[in-house]
Order: structure tokens, then C-alpha cells, then sequence
């Protein structure tokens, strides 16, 4: 078995290296009594694109639950260890779950629209955190479709039911009403599994475009998508950290027998 | 012909026709019930029966005291019984979700869902009714809310355990508190489930008999008091239908007539909600 315990191997190329905004020291996770995540270590930089990649069940979308702690909606699945964001743990007793979801948003792999106007879907959460004029709220509506690229297709009907835009434009509004009240971090599970080529090639372009405003932590069970939009990528297999470098060294040398066998399709 | 083929297509049609016997049995029943009501409650209508009180013996008059009566009765009881109902159904599928307690109070609820209404109403009699010495169209209301209550207890759960856990997922991974996401997310997208349940517990009540004799009573003059004795449709059609008066027995079946016709209206307007549910 091959350590992922030690830390030289999270130590990327990045020059100069980029600040540190989530760093996972020895995380188990468990459902129920399985245990799905072994001693992960994983430093994730900040305002970069770090994907996660591993076959399925290799507790790549576990890793990403944790760190807004969603997985704390099901009383059965607990995590132990660290999770320092910007050097607070936030497995620690009495930390404020609303805060750091806030400040950690997540889009799911199937778009999750509420059954409610596109407007109403963006501007319900953040109308809750912040005071806003009725032109304010409006502005920060326009400005968050604008960031997810919905913006021209929805400015029109902005009071219809968000119920009846396509998967790709649902999957947008998603992430605007993630961006709109301004998070720190953005995770995406597996945000395109769902949609077709075309949509996700545009969801690809935004996540280019989101690169350097947000830190953002995507799954990807695909591993061109994976190469196109990421800085640095970490393999998982069977709930353990084999790899992570940057991006382009996982595809073109890992280190790791494991992480080649992966990107080669010799399994997964 | 082959043997087996033709067992089997033997043993199709007897079945076919064992269900379609039974099917029509059962309509058979339901559509002399309606054509009856029809029949002898068209008869009794006219406009007498919305502007006059119920008459004394041998007298002509209408039904309007016993309409209002009920009208007040089921409004009030659904604004007593919908918010505990709904509330406590919000915490079975959403707080206590996995807790013995969500368990155990599903389990008691079920047991109130199908108790005798009459209990409910000797119940209510204990309880209002007798500490205040008198019948009241309060004690009424409080009967009828009992009923009503589990049966929106059972469908708000079920129509928000319906709504997928991604989009409580989504609703919470923006930070809102419990509250909010019930409010805003899952109550929206379980509304035509929590309406239908709604819909159904009030054409349940509104035919029932039992706990209104023990509570509200009847009152054969107009009043609008509801700490006194209240006219109400059932306990009218009731008393009607059993006294030896013509004129009685119409207004019973105008008055049965009315009530079905509101019943039957409340369903359709359940299929059309539901409907509305999957488009």
C-alpha cells in the first residue's frame, strides 16, 4: 500500500507557492460504521481550480460534503480529523453551519432549482443576509446571472418559474444563486454529469471564468474535464489520497502507479 | 388450439370479468346514492332555502342559519387545525426525521387518523362543553379541528418527505437556517401535497355528524354567537330526516344535496391541485 499519509507529496509546483485556504489534515469519514475517507491530508490553495478525481466510491464527493459540512444533515455519517479554512477547523464543536455555508457554497451534480421565479431562486437567499434596496437586490441578481453567463437568456422572464429552463440553464442559475451572495469558496460536485456536451462545454467556460475570484473545489468523475479546468488535481482511491500535484503533472507523470493505471483506463 | 394458451386466455377473461362485476357493483351503489340525493334534494331547492332560517313544524323556511353555522365552523376549524397539523407534520419529515419520537407520534397519529369521530366529539363534550355548561359553536369547531388535524399531519409529511433530499441539500449549502429553508424551499414545493391534504380533511369534516351533536349541538334560530349553541347542515339533516314532517324532509335532502355537492366539488378541486403537482 502506498503512503498518502505524508505531506512531500501535497507539495505542488505552484511558483510562488499560492497561499493555502483549506487544509485537510487526517480526515476519516464514516457512514454509519463504513468507513469511506482514510486519513485524508490535502492542502487546497486559494483562488485556484482544484479538482478531485477517482473511481466511482472513492469518496471523492465525500471529501467535497465535508467541507461545507453537509454531510451533518444525516445524523448517521460523522467525519473526525481537521478542517482548517483560513486556519479555523471547522469540524470543531459549535461552529456556526449557516457561517460557513455561507462563505462555502456548493452546486450539485443535478440541478437543484427551487420550485420558485428565477428571480425568487437567486434573491431569496441573499435578500436573508444582506439589506437590500429593491435596485440593489436587483443589481445583485443581474450581476450574479451575468457571472454564471445566464444573464442574456433569462433577462426577459426573470419572474417565470425556474422550473422551466433547460438542465444546462438550470444548472447556471445553480451556481448564480451560489455566486450571489458571495462566497469564499465554491465546490462542484460532478456539476456536469448531468447535462449535455453542449451545456457542459459552457459550464466549463464559466468555470474558467470563475478561476481567481472563488477557490473552487470540483469533482469530476471525468478526467478531460478535469485536465481542461483545473490548477491541481488529487486522486482518490478507495477512500485514500493517492495523488496530488499540479494538473498537469498527474496527466503527464504522476509519481504514483496507481494514479497512472487511473488516467491510462486501466481501471475505474 | 394449444392447451396452455388457451387456459391462459380462459383464466384472463374471468378475471376481466370478476373485476368489471365488481366495478360496476360498486358504482351501481354510488350512482343510485347521488341520484337519489339528486332527485328528492333538486326537488327542495329554491331560493327560500338561502334567505330563511330552519322553520318550526309545518312550516316552510330554508337552511341559511345551518349553512352559516357550518361555514364558521369548518373556517375556524381549519384555522385551528392546519397550523398544529402542518407543524407537527414539518417536524416528522424534517427535524425528527430519524428519531423514535417522529416514529412514535406517526404511529399515534395514524391511530387518531382512523378513531370513531364520535369519540372525538364525547371527547370535546368533556372537555368544553361541560366545564362551561352549555354547547357552543366553539366546542364545534375544536371537534372538528380533532379530525382534521391527523389527516394533515399524515399528508404535510408525506408531501415533504416526497421533496428530494438535494433540494434540502441546495437549500441548506447556501447557509439559510432550518426555518427559512422550510418556509421558503420545501413548504414551495410541497404546497399542492400540503393543499390537497388540506382539501381532503375539510370535505371529511364537513359531512361529519357525531361530534357536532355533542358540541355544537343545533339551534333552530338564526345566531351568529359561537359561545352558544350553533345550527349546523349535518345535525339539521339529521333531525329532519328522522321527524315525521314533509316539509322536513325535503329541506334533508336539499340539505344533503348541497353538501354532497360541495364535497364533490372539494375532490375535484383536489384532482385539479394535484394535477397541477406534475406539470
Amino acid at each position: 500500500m502506498i503512503t498518502t499519509q505524508n505531506r512531500p507529496l501535497d507539495t505542488g509546483h505552484l511558483e510562488p507557492e499560492a497561499p493555502i485556504k483549506i487544509d485537510v489534515k487526517g480526515l476519516d469519514f464514516f457512514y454509519g460504521r463504513d468507513q469511506a475517507l482514510h486519513g485524508v491530508n490535502l492542502a487546497i490553495p486559494a483562488l485556484a481550480v482544484t479538482a478531485i478525481i477517482g473511481p466511482s466510491g472513492c469518496g471523492k464527493s465525500t471529501l467535497l460534503r465535508t467541507l461545507n459540512r453537509i454531510y451533518a444533515l444525516y445524523p448517521e455519517q460523522r467525519a473526525a480529523g481537521e478542517i482548517a479554512i483560513d486556519g479555523a477547523n471547522i469540524l470543531a464543536r459549535g461552529t456556526d453551519l449557516a457561517d460557513l455555508r455561507r462563505r462555502v457554497g456548493m452546486v450539485f451534480q443535478k440541478p437543484t432549482p427551487f420550485a420558485s421565479s428565477i428571480r425568487a431562486n437567486i434573491g431569496f437567499a441573499l435578500s436573508f443576509y444582506e439589506k437590500l434596496s429593491r435596485s440593489e437586490l436587483a443589481d445583485r441578481i443581474e450581476d450574479a446571472l451575468r457571472q454564471a453567463a445566464l444573464w442574456d437568456e433569462v433577462k426577459d422572464k426573470l419572474d417565470q418559474s425556474a422550473l422551466s429552463l433547460s438542465g444546462g440553464q438550470q444548472q447556471r442559475l445553480c451556481i448564480a444563486r451560489t455566486i450571489a451572495v458571495r462566497p469564499e469558496i465554491v465546490l462542484f460536485d460532478e456539476p456536469t454529469s448531468a447535462l449535455d456536451p453542449i451545456s457542459t462545454a459552457r459550464i466549463e467556460e464559466l468555470l474558467q471564468e470563475l478561476r481567481g475570484r472563488y477557490t473552487i473545489v470540483i469533482v469530476t468523475h471525468n478526467m478531460q474535464q478535469a485536465a481542461r479546468v483545473s490548477d491541481k488535481t488529487a486522486f482518490f482511491h478507495l477512500g485514500e489520497l493517492v495523488e496530488f500535484d499540479q494538473t498537469s503533472r498527474i496527466f503527464t507523470s504522476p509519481a504514483v502507479a496507481r494514479t497512472q493505471d487511473y488516467i491510462t483506463g486501466r481501471y475505474g | 388450439m394449444n392447451w396452455v394458451f388457451f387456459r391462459r386466455r380462459l383464466a384472463d377473461r374471468i378475471a376481466l370479468v370478476c373485476a368489471a362485476l365488481a366495478t360496476a357493483f360498486g358504482l351501481f351503489f354510488l350512482a343510485w346514492i347521488l341520484w337519489t340525493t339528486f332527485a328528492n334534494g333538486a326537488a327542495a331547492i329554491n331560493a327560500r332555502l338561502f334567505t330563511q332560517m330552519t322553520p318550526p313544524p309545518g312550516a316552510d323556511g330554508g337552511l341559511l342559519n345551518a349553512f352559516y353555522g357550518s361555514v364558521v365552523m369548518i373556517a375556524l376549524a381549519i384555522a385551528i387545525g392546519t397550523p398544529i397539523g402542518l407543524g407537527a407534520g414539518t417536524y416528522l419529515a424534517e427535524q425528527g426525521r430519524h428519531t423514535r419520537l417522529a416514529a412514535a407520534v406517526r404511529f399515534v397519529n395514524d391511530i387518531l387518523l382512523s378513531a370513531p369521530s364520535i369519540v372525538l366529539g364525547l371527547f370535546v363534550y368533556e372537555l368544553v362543553v361541560v366545564p362551561s355548561g352549555h354547547f357552543s359553536g366553539y366546542a364545534g369547531s375544536l371537534a372538528l379541528a380533532l379530525i382534521l388535524v391527523p389527516v394533515v399531519v399524515r399528508t404535510s409529511d408525506e408531501a415533504l418527505r416526497l421533496v428530494p433530499d438535494r433540494m434540502r441539500e441546495a437549500a441548506f449549502a447556501l447557509g439559510l437556517p432550518r426555518w427559512k429553508v422550510s418556509l421558503q424551499v420545501l413548504y414551495k414545493a410541497a404546497r399542492s401535497g400540503v393543499l390537497t391534504g388540506v382539501l381532503l380533511g375539510v370535505a371529511r369534516i364537513s359531512g361529519e355528524t357525531a361530534p357536532l351533536l355533542f358540541t355544537a349541538l343545533n339551534n333552530q334560530f338564526w345566531s351568529a354567537d359561537m359561545n352558544a349553541p350553533l345550527a349546523n347542515v349535518p345535525v339539521v339533516i339529521f333531525q329532519y330526516a328522522m321527524s315525521p314532517y314533509d316539509q322536513w324532509h325535503a329541506l334533508a335532502w336539499a340539505g344533503a344535496l348541497i353538501l354532497t355537492a360541495f364535497v364533490l366539488a372539494l375532490s375535484l378541486l383536489v384532482r385539479l391541485v394535484a394535477r397541477g403537482r406534475h406539470s
